[in-house]
């Protein structure tokens, strides 16, 4: 077993049990991610890319529940621990990034008092340490005069602003894993960039994993270094970034990209995938995506495929079961 | 097809100003100043039949306040909208204001927030058919079915409330509900940034086709260029509540000629860009109470001269007049 994997999902469900049927919004899915690696969680809305990562942080509201399946992080369980145990990780070793990041914050406090709040609970420094290491994280992550902007309020900072202040707060207690769900889908592109290019960095230069939800192509093409397709609550495809965005295989991951309008702008008309993610209640038998499917055979329908390495990749598809050659 | 003086949309000058000052007696006591906020200004641009312009920009822009204006949502501070040689805000009698209403719709953003939850969509789409009196008694049923198979929905689907629908599918309604008074210009808000992406491209693919077909013009607005690319013929690109750029789409992105409009361009990420960190943009948009002197993008600018600080640049034209460009830096 490598040393350098920090966080390793097992064969996770989640469940929700509802009064017809019992829902399966995560299915059977297993990656490991490593010291300073960015690995990027891709699908449309509906996928399960964010019950991922709230299985990961331990936040799943009931009755949904992690059915089966190990989460194990630096090689020791958290998929079972109590809640209490739960205050030492959360903040500690898993930050946490969201989308929106007006509603992370809470807007009656001042950032500095946040901050520090952060600090002091997970690490054994005085008020004026944790005040003097908030200002510094301030600074880290590119908030220009934090020293006296540490006693401003949530509102008084612009979008972009603010999301440093949540990437400060993720970062406050050095944790080992963030999980950063969407952290920059709110944001103009111009600071989206700013944000991507600050997570990519302080990622390297900490060796901080991080686990980045997103359903855009593109920053999962520039910021990560792995990237794990979700359909319907499974894994698809998941390899490294460029070999499966260069050349994609599963036919789902090829519908993404090919609907994805061009960069070089060529004016060919849209792929399109017939059809929507389908809903938990109705997931086809089979491989899920075998509806909307172009290449669906007979064996789609009622056999679900498993996920097998194929060139240097994992994959979900009967096309590539059979043979290295199938193109 | 009738040939025209004009063009068939005509934006001049355009201009949205919104007062945010104190109530009166407030002011009096505190002796606080007026304040306005200057959502739009000197915005000019031209629409052809069966043609779409792109307004991109950020956040904060001015992009909908425009898009507002154009449908007469919006009454504008300064400046005029002509259709098809019609004054849009003129003195036109109530008969021939309702005739000209009709030529024009819009599709929104959000199609969860744009379709009444409580009425069927059979409804929804009949609504405008009979506000303008399109058609009566069956012939409303039969157009309402005709407008959905056209936007590849089910005739059946007229029965059914918004909900039972996919945001994608949701969308393709209320493209049915613009297309329903028989509109020849539809101003299109964001229509797919709520959407999915293989979703986004059956919505796209569609608008398209539904506009070769129809001969529909378009004002296309979105913040994310790979789709403006897609779709635009021309594009405004906006700064604060005024265009900086407008060029076609060709000449735009072979050669972006505002350093705002590059940076737009490059701060986009690119599904074939392997780990490439995009150059990093400076600053964010300024607050528009706020603007900066001169020109409203210098703060930001990477190549700014002193001349940026202190005046505004006039739009000049470049590219045997394809781009129109402000910026005393833009070079041939």
């Amino acid at each position: 077993m490598n040393r350098d994997v920090l966080l390793e999902v097992v064969n996770l469900c989640v469940e929700i049990p509802t009064r017809d049927a019992v829902l399966r919004p995560v299915d059977t899915v297993s990656f490991e991610l490593r010291r300073g690696e960015i690995l990027g969680v891709v699908g449309e809305s509906g996928a399960g890319k964010s019950m991922c990562g709230s299985a990961i942080m331990g936040l799943i509201d009931p009755p949904g529940q992690i059915a089966s399946g190990k989460i194990l992080l630096s090689g020791e369980r958290i998929d079972n621990l109590p809640e209490s145990a739960w205050r030492r990780i959360r903040g500690k070793r898993i930050g946490m990034v969201f989308q929106d990041p007006l509603t992370s914050l809470n807007p009656l406090m001042r950032v500095g008092d946040q901050l520090v709040e952060t600090i002091r609970t997970h690490l054994p420094l005085s008020a004026s340490e944790a005040r003097r290491r908030a200002v510094e994280s301030l600074e880290e992550v590119g908030i220009p005069a934090a020293a006296s902007r540490i006693d401003d309020y949530p509102h008084q900072f612009s979008g972009g602003m603010r999301q440093r202040v949540v990437i400060a707060l993720a970062l406050a207690a050095e944790p080992e894993l963030i999980i950063a769900d969407e952290p920059t889908t709110a944001l103009d592109v111009s600071v989206q960039a700013q944000i991507m290019a600050l997570l990519k960095d302080l990622c390297h230069r900490r060796r901080t994993a991080v686990m980045l939800i997103t359903h855009d192509m593109g920053v999962i093409a520039e910021a990560t270094d792995r990237v794990a397709v979700l359909y319907a609550g499974r894994v698809v495809e998941i390899g490294k970034t460029e070999d499966v965005l260069a050349d994609p295989a599963h036919p789902y991951t090829r519908g993404l990209m090919a609907s994805t309008p061009a960069a070089d702008g060529s004016d060919g008309r849209l792929n399109q995938i017939p059809g929507a993610m389908p809903n938990l209640v109705s997931i086809p038998a089979g491989c899920a995506f075998n509806p909307r499917c172009d290449q669906v055979e007979a064996r789609c329908q009622n056999e679900r495929p498993e996920l097998r390495s194929w060139k240097g990749r994992s994959l979900a598809c009967w096309r590539y079961s059979e043979s290295e050659e199938v193109s | 097809m009738m040939m025209h003086q004009s063009p068939f949309v005509q934006v001049s000058d355009l201009g949205r100003d919104f007062d945010l000052s104190a109530p009166l007696l407030s002011r009096l006591l505190e002796g606080a100043p007026k304040r306005s906020l200057t959502a739009a200004s000197g915005v000019s641009f031209s629409i052809e039949r069966g043609e779409t312009f792109a307004l991109v920009g950020e956040s904060g822009s001015g992009k909908s306040t425009i898009g507002k204006m154009l449908v007469g949502l919006l009454e504008p501070t300064s400046g005029g909208v002509t259709i098809d040689g019609k004054d849009l805000f003129g003195t036109l009698d109530k008969a021939s204001r309702m005739a000209l209403r009709r030529r024009i719709q819009m599709i929104f953003q959000n199609p969860y927030a744009s379709l009444n939850p409580r009425w069927r969509v059979g409804d929804i789409i009949a609504e405008p058919i009979t506000a303008f009196g399109l058609a009566e008694g069956k012939g409303v049923q039969a157009r309402v079915s005709q407008l959905l198979e056209q936007v590849g929905l089910n005739a059946k689907d007229a029965k059914k409330y918004p909900h039972e629908f996919s945001g994608g599918q949701r969308q393709r309604i209320a493209i049915a509900r613009a297309l329903a008074s028989e509109p020849e210009f539809i101003v299109c808000d964001e229509p797919t940034s709520a959407l999915d992406v293989s979703v986004q491209s059956q919505v796209l693919n569609l608008m398209r086709d539904l506009q070769r077909e129809l001969g529909l013009a378009y004002l296309f607005i979105s913040h994310d260029l790979s789709v403006v690319r897609y779709m635009a013929d021309k594009i405004g690109v906006l700064y604060l509540g005024e265009l900086v750029e407008v060029a076609d789409r060709e000449t735009l992105f072979a050669k972006p000629r505002h350093p705002y409009t590059q940076m737009l361009i490059d701060a986009a990420p690119r599904i074939d860009a392997f780990g490439r960190t995009a150059e990093r943009a400076k600053g964010e948009i300024p607050d528009p109470i706020d603007r900066p002197s001169g020109c409203s993008y210098h703060p930001r600018c990477p190549v700014v001269e002193d001349i940026c600080r202190r005046t505004a640049p006039e739009a000049q034209l470049f590219a045997d007049g394809r781009a129109l460009v402000s910026c005393h830096r833009a070079k041939e």
